[in-house]
């Protein structure tokens, strides 16, 4: 078992196909939530394989890009002080604020460091008894544990120079937002696998029925994700709403509740903006109070700014399934990876990144056309 | 005045956008080629720069010369398969090599950081002797400097090299043509993965050893060979998927790799899953792609597996007419996609 190329094997591949094929009867709308589900399905190009009825709309499942405009901000600021090490996993440094990003700060002198586990924080903490670090806490219930692991450690250590700039999110409030918009399109879900590794499927239920729509646990691989697919539209297709678990070989139904337990220790649930999206109700966490001698919005006493995204960028409709990346004006004219106005371009699994790395080419030549 | 019209004193880059340099202008990536063509080129307007080669080839005398320069910033020194001395020797030697040129003679410039340890020093020059013996060329001139504490990450080296061109052929993008077969002579990834583990601690279950090593011999094999070579080019900081869209930018024509023939070890592949890379864009310091003709593919391959270092060359793809300037990868589960160049560096995603 090599686990990874079991499950990009092309004849299993044809297979799902076919049997998708085989059950599909009318066209059909399904989200997966994940950005890593997104890349996947654009990196080896799984939605060349589905029939036409199948259409995949790519949901707001990239922390990078939800993280809103003035967080950004806001670590751009605490990231410019001469007493700051400010450390962020490295997709975060290329995301744009509003005049500069955490590259940009880096190239002005700012000790900004990528890091691979958000434990080695502590670590520089220590190391540097004189300097303040902050850790930029981004993800979705993923991540969480693992930072909230990083806080409690702090606490109990008694490390005082560490804080924690918290952009913390959760899927399904964002869920219930997209399913109750007036423009919804979204008919179906892959539910994002490694959140629900986390956090279990349960919170799903009540979601299914109220909103009648199938939801489907779903992995990351292309046959996880073909056969998410199949799942979906099987489901659609007799009528059915449930909750499906496809990604068995990681998700238990009630997750982990080790993981659970630290992030209901450390963690409270508030609303929280999203970047294109807006403020949703009880989408996000922050430190409890507790804990909040280690929020660096407090220590750096950021509470009050805030900031306007580009009018241009339409990341919001992208990230709601209203919009595919190639539908907006900017795509690959004033918006690129070199030069984003959005989110969704900076980081690999933005829709718009994605779309740009593997199919610009095919929108070029359509558009010429 | 109308001569003060020619004077352009405004930076040519778009400086709104970068007031400084980033890591990502050196990243190897589109900001780095930018710079390229946005000021270095036009600054310097010589025509062998124009090529954009490995290095840049000319006539002295009776003789036909390559010449080029590269500069070797490491962090770790030392990382496993091999250190900044056998990268600076080994880098330039295949910068020559990929000219076609039997490389000769190096230059080595060494900036050191105050407080260095010696024994460090002595290790890296030890290392230095050792790569330019094992790949047959002299180091002959050098420099040495000394920058303050803070200033440096212990040692920075610059090495130029000369060398030798004895055969008619013109290695060069220019040369592709379309149906030239594609060969890679080993596995992808390798070094940047070692560089990784070693400086940021991650461990994995076998140690990943960098694929540092000089293409020279190879390359000569497969001139004396009488391999009629297109194009040769050497995977460093974008790895393969960087240097493929180089050549097919500059030459015109598309290039198809087929995800399936391009060999990446099971470690290198499952740290790439760990980290969300993507082993294309990984570094080599020992690997290159030959462009040669179809029906000499077969003998290339041939010779290319009967040197150590390129013992592991498979044919990766074709170059075709389709779409100029574009490299498409067949993946393993049958469906096509552009490759396309990276901003920078790839960075560690979250989750």
């Amino acid at each position: 078992m090599k686990f990874s190329s079991e499950y990009r094997d092309a004849k299993a591949a044809q297979g799902y196909t076919r049997e998708i094929r085989r059950i599909t009867t009318r066209p059909w709308t399904i989200m997966e939530i994940c950005g890593g589900q997104t890349h996947a399905i654009v990196k080896f190009g799984l939605d060349e394989l589905l029939p036409k009825e199948i259409e995949l709309v790519h949901g707001p499942g990239c922390p990078v890009c939800v993280t809103p405009l003035e967080l950004i901000d806001k670590a751009v600021q605490i990231a410019q002080r001469s007493e700051v090490i400010f450390c962020s996993f490295g997709d975060m440094l290329r995301v744009p604020g509003s005049e500069i990003d955490l590259f940009g700060i880096k190239a002005r002198g700012g000790d900004v460091r990528i890091l691979y586990s958000p434990l080695d924080a502590l670590k520089i903490a220590k190391e540097n008894p004189t300097k303040e670090i902050v850790f930029f806490a981004v993800g979705f219930e993923t991540t969480a544990p693992a930072h909230a692991m990083v806080v409690f450690q702090a606490k109990q250590q008694g490390i005082r120079n560490f804080s924690m700039l918290v952009s913390h999110v959760l899927v399904p409030p964002a869920m219930e937002a997209i399913l109750s918009s007036e423009t919804n399109r979204v008919q179906g879900f892959l539910a994002a696998g490694h959140v629900c590794a986390i956090m279990g499927y349960g919170e799903y239920v009540p979601i299914a029925a109220r909103y009648k729509v199938p939801i489907v646990v779903t992995g990351f691989e292309p046959l996880d994700i073909l056969q998410g697919i199949a799942m979906c539209v099987a489901q659609l297709e007799e009528g059915r709403y449930e909750v499906e678990n496809q990604y068995t070989r990681a998700v238990p139904e009630g997750g982990n509740r080790p993981a659970q337990h630290f992030i209901k220790e450390v963690f409270q649930v508030v609303n929280r903006k999203w970047r294109g999206i807006g403020e949703i109700g009880a989408s996000g966490l922050s430190l409890r109070p507790e804990y909040a001698e280690f929020d660096a919005e407090l220590r750096f006493n950021l509470g009050g700014y805030t900031a306007e995204e580009s009018p241009l960028c339409i990341s919001g409709l992208i990230m709601q399934g209203q919009k595919k990346p190639h539908e907006c004006s900017a795509f690959g004219e004033q918006c690129t990876p070199e030069k984003p106005l959005g989110a969704p371009m900076v980081s690999n699994e933005g829709a718009c990144a994605a779309y740009y790395r593997y199919r610009r080419a095919e929108f070029a030549k359509t558009r010429k056309a | 005045m109308s001569t003060a019209k020619d004077f352009k004193l405004s930076c040519p880059m778009p400086i709104t956008d970068y007031p400084t340099v980033t890591l990502a202008h050196g990243g190897g990536g589109k900001l780095m080629h930018q710079l390229i063509e946005k000021m270095i080129l036009p600054a310097f307007n010589s025509p062998l720069l124009e090529t954009r080669h490995d290095g840049a080839v000319f006539q002295l005398g009776n003789a036909r010369l390559a010449f080029t320069t590269d500069s070797y910033v490491v962090n770790p020194l030392f990382f496993p398969g091999g250190d900044i001395g056998s990268l600076a020797v080994n880098g330039t030697v295949n910068d020559l090599s990929m000219c076609g040129a039997r490389p000769l003679y190096l230059s080595c410039g060494l900036i050191l950081e105050e407080g260095l340890p010696m024994e460090t020093l002595w290790a890296v020059v030890q290392s230095l002797k050792q790569a330019a013996e094992i790949a047959g060329v002299q180091l002959v001139t050098g420099d040495t400097k000394v920058v303050d504490r803070g200033k440096g990450d212990g040692v920075f080296i610059n090495t130029a090299g000369v060398g030798i061109i004895e055969h008619g052929l013109t290695i060069a993008p220019s040369s592709v043509k379309d149906g030239d077969v594609v060969l890679l002579s080993g596995d992808i990834g390798r070094h940047g993965i070692a560089i990784m583990a070693t400086r940021e601690g991650l461990e994995f279950e076998s140690k990943i050893e960098s694929d540092c090593a000089p293409l020279n011999t190879a390359v000569q094999a497969l001139i004396s060979g009488n391999i009629g070579v297109h194009c040769l080019r050497d995977l460093t900081r974008g790895g393969l998927g960087t240097s493929l869209i180089e050549i097919a930018e500059s030459s015109g024509l598309q290039i198809t790799i087929d995800e399936m023939k391009i060999p990446v070890r099971d470690d290198v592949a499952g740290a790439c899953e760990v980290l969300g890379f993507d082993p294309l864009y990984l570094a080599n310091e020992g690997r290159m792609v030959v462009f040669v003709p179809e029906n000499e593919a077969a003998r290339a391959l041939e010779l290319l597996r009967a040197d150590k270092h390129t013992a592991g060359a498979v044919e990766i793809g074709r170059v075709s007419g389709e779409q100029g300037g574009l490299v498409k990868m067949k993946s393993r589960i049958g469906t096509t996609r552009i490759i396309d160049m990276l901003s920078g560096e790839q960075l560690p995603r979250i989750c």
